[in-house]
């Protein structure tokens, strides 16, 4: 059976995006991607430096990825379409992810600067991404402005901590109309696939990788934990009950 | 309320007395804690912590790879100048020293970065001594100019300014600052700096918030270790650093961790400050603040600095000179103090890989 999962005119057969971060070295990443099975690869622009040669972490992105630079280290949504526009004129493309971080602390996104960049950038052909705190109000401005795709964090950037967003989330996923892919602060491949087990169109995981003792091995594992979830997903999981309840009906004799 | 109405707030004499009575099992608490408090960075810091170092070393390494990841920020300084009109007695600046006083022009500005920029780096941290009339703020601007085709990111650590100096710097793409405070406890702050602008002790404390209310990006903040007791000042700087992180939610904040060096007039540290100190101090930092960076200098000799960087460091410097022009000439003329750590920027970078570390050279432009 197919199952594409369509943003802006790409369809993706893997539902996991690898952030490209926090690894001892960027030459990690070729075995990551290909290990997970991902398709997608997050780069924060703020990193990028053409000049490096192989230091450039774009020498190491697969050929076959779709690059979606990230604008990490924007304060305002002014920063972030500095940052957007920059990335494409360096040749990375149309997919863009927002992040609006104004607090050093949490570093909790700015949804109100992130839906003000989405209107500019998706008006000028971007194919928008937007990381965001989980909240349906300002999702649905992300969408109206263009949004491709909401990502919702599932706990702080980088905490490892799992999906402790799940009921935000769950409602976002039934609400809004475009693919919802839950990024940051999912740690465990179990985590993964609970969310992708919620509806959850994809999940992005980057500390949870490169923080692990064998970056390749756990991107192995988040790949299969997230076909596992779509998978129970697609397959319609039996309702939860509060009660024990027979396999074979004790009233079943009584007939129709 | 700047940083002075809040320093002000802190009785040192509890501060000493806390210390002093921390036991174990508060410090035992402290590594625990999910949200450590200013009372369990205070634990953390006292002698009662030093019989728990390997436990903080491991919580510490724990956070910095879950927050930063096995990557390590570089960046080198540049001495635009070392005229200077203080008296610091630990400074090898000072005014009173028969020292060769030059400041670079912008073709030898020019020069110097592009030494620096064949090495890889990108982030430049420009210095001068406290000269207002010859290093000004429009001197600096004038250089920020000349960098600006070679680097991704620029930062000072000059004399204080007013906020007025600040957005012009900003506005000339200087986006980052350091201003050490050498010593918080104001009563012992006085006498080693008997002269010069610098005696004014509160507009150098707040020089940070006058900076972040301008629009820096980063700021950083620290103690010269050795000036005073070091575990009060070390918790006077996390308090700086905690207060500037939540009274500015937009800055990266991060705290130097410098021991004085030797230096060209021969002051002699009264306070001793070991290798285990330090890293008690890093250790403790780390607990306390999980997301600030904290920047280990080239005052540090090899050896030490290659392990700590496991341990919660986040920056460091390379390919270090802290003569005036020292790189494009040769000159050998002496610096600002002694540095430990000569290495260049690719024996620092083969170093952090040869640690399962990525050295990153840009990270913001």
């Amino acid at each position: 059976m197919s199952d594409m999962l369509t943003i802006g005119d790409r369809e993706l057969t893997s539902r996991l995006f690898i952030g490209s971060g926090k690894y001892s070295s960027n030459a990690v990443i070729p075995a990551v991607m290909e290990a997970s099975g991902a398709q997608v690869i997050t780069v924060a622009v703020r990193r990028v430096d053409p000049e490096a040669g192989q230091e450039n972490i774009l020498a190491h992105v697969p050929k076959s990825a779709i690059l979606m630079p990230n604008t990490s280290g924007a304060r305002t949504a002014q920063e972030a379409v500095r940052i957007a526009r920059l990335a494409r004129a360096a040749g990375c493309g149309d997919w863009v992810k927002i992040e609006v971080i104004n607090d050093n602390r949490y570093l909790l996104p700015d949804n109100f600067e992130t839906v003000k960049a989405t209107e500019i950038l998706a008006a000028e052909g971007f194919t928008v991404l937007c990381y965001m705190s989980p909240d349906l109000a300002a999702g649905r401005r992300m969408v109206e402005a263009g949004a491709a795709a909401v990502m919702p964090l599932g706990a702080p950037i980088g905490t490892n901590r799992g999906l402790k967003t799940r009921e935000m989330v769950r409602i976002m996923i039934e609400e809004l109309d475009v693919p919802i892919v839950v990024d940051a602060g999912i740690g465990r491949p179990s985590e993964a696939c609970e969310a992708m087990e919620m509806g959850a169109a994809a999940v992005l995981v980057n500390t949870a990788v490169a923080s692990a003792a064998d970056p390749v091995g756990m991107a192995r594992a988040f790949g299969r934990a997230v076909a596992a979830g779509r998978e129970a997903w697609l397959a319609g999981p039996g309702a939860v009950s509060e009660l024990a309840r027979a396999s074979s009906p004790l009233t079943g004799f009584l007939g129709e | 309320m700047s940083f002075y109405d809040v320093l002000k707030s802190v009785d040192m004499a509890s501060v000493a007395s806390a210390l002093a009575a921390a036991t174990e099992a508060d410090v035992l608490r402290a590594l625990a804690s999910e949200r450590p408090t200013r009372a369990d960075f205070l634990a953390l810091l006292s002698p009662a912590a030093a019989r728990q170092l390997e436990p903080m070393a491991r919580r510490a390494h724990e956070l910095t790879v879950r927050h930063f990841g096995r990557a390590i920020n570089l960046f080198t300084p540049l001495y635009l100048a070392n005229h200077c009109v203080n008296r610091c007695v630990y400074c090898g600046f000072n005014t009173h020293h028969d020292i060769n006083r030059r400041q670079l022009t912008l073709e030898e500005v020019e020069a110097e970065a592009r030494c620096i920029a064949a090495t890889g780096l990108r982030h430049i941290l420009l210095l001068t001594g406290e000269a207002p009339r010859t290093s000004s703020v429009e001197y600096m601007a004038d250089c920020a100019r000349v960098l600006a085709k070679y680097f991704a990111s620029l930062s000072v650590e000059v004399y204080p300014l007013d906020e007025a100096g600040y957005a012009r710097l900003l506005e000339a793409g200087i986006d980052g600052m350091t201003m050490f405070q050498e010593v918080y406890d104001e009563a012992a702050y006085l006498p080693l700096h008997p002269g010069g602008p610098k005696r004014d002790y509160r507009f150098r404390l707040e020089a940070p918030d006058r900076a972040c209310a301008a629009g820096f990006r980063q700021v950083g903040v620290g103690a010269l270790l050795g000036l005073h007791d070091w575990r009060s000042e070390a918790f006077c700087t996390g308090l700086h650093a905690d207060y500037l992180q939540s009274a500015y939610p937009s800055v990266e904040v991060n705290v130097s961790v410098p021991r004085i060096r030797p230096q060209t007039g021969g002051f002699q540290p009264k306070v001793e400050v070991g290798d285990r100190d330090l890293v008690q101090y890093i250790a403790a930092l780390r607990i306390f603040m999980p997301r600030a960076g904290i920047t280990l200098s080239s005052r540090e000799r090899p050896g030490l600095r290659d392990n700590l960087l496991r341990l919660g460091v986040t920056r460091m410097s390379a390919g270090v000179s802290t003569s005036v022009g020292g790189r494009a000439t040769g000159q050998s003329d002496p610096g600002q103090f002694e540095i430990s750590d000569d290495r260049s920027v690719a024996e620092m970078a083969a170093m952090f890989q040869s640690q399962g570390y990525q050295p990153v050279y840009k990270d913001w432009q």
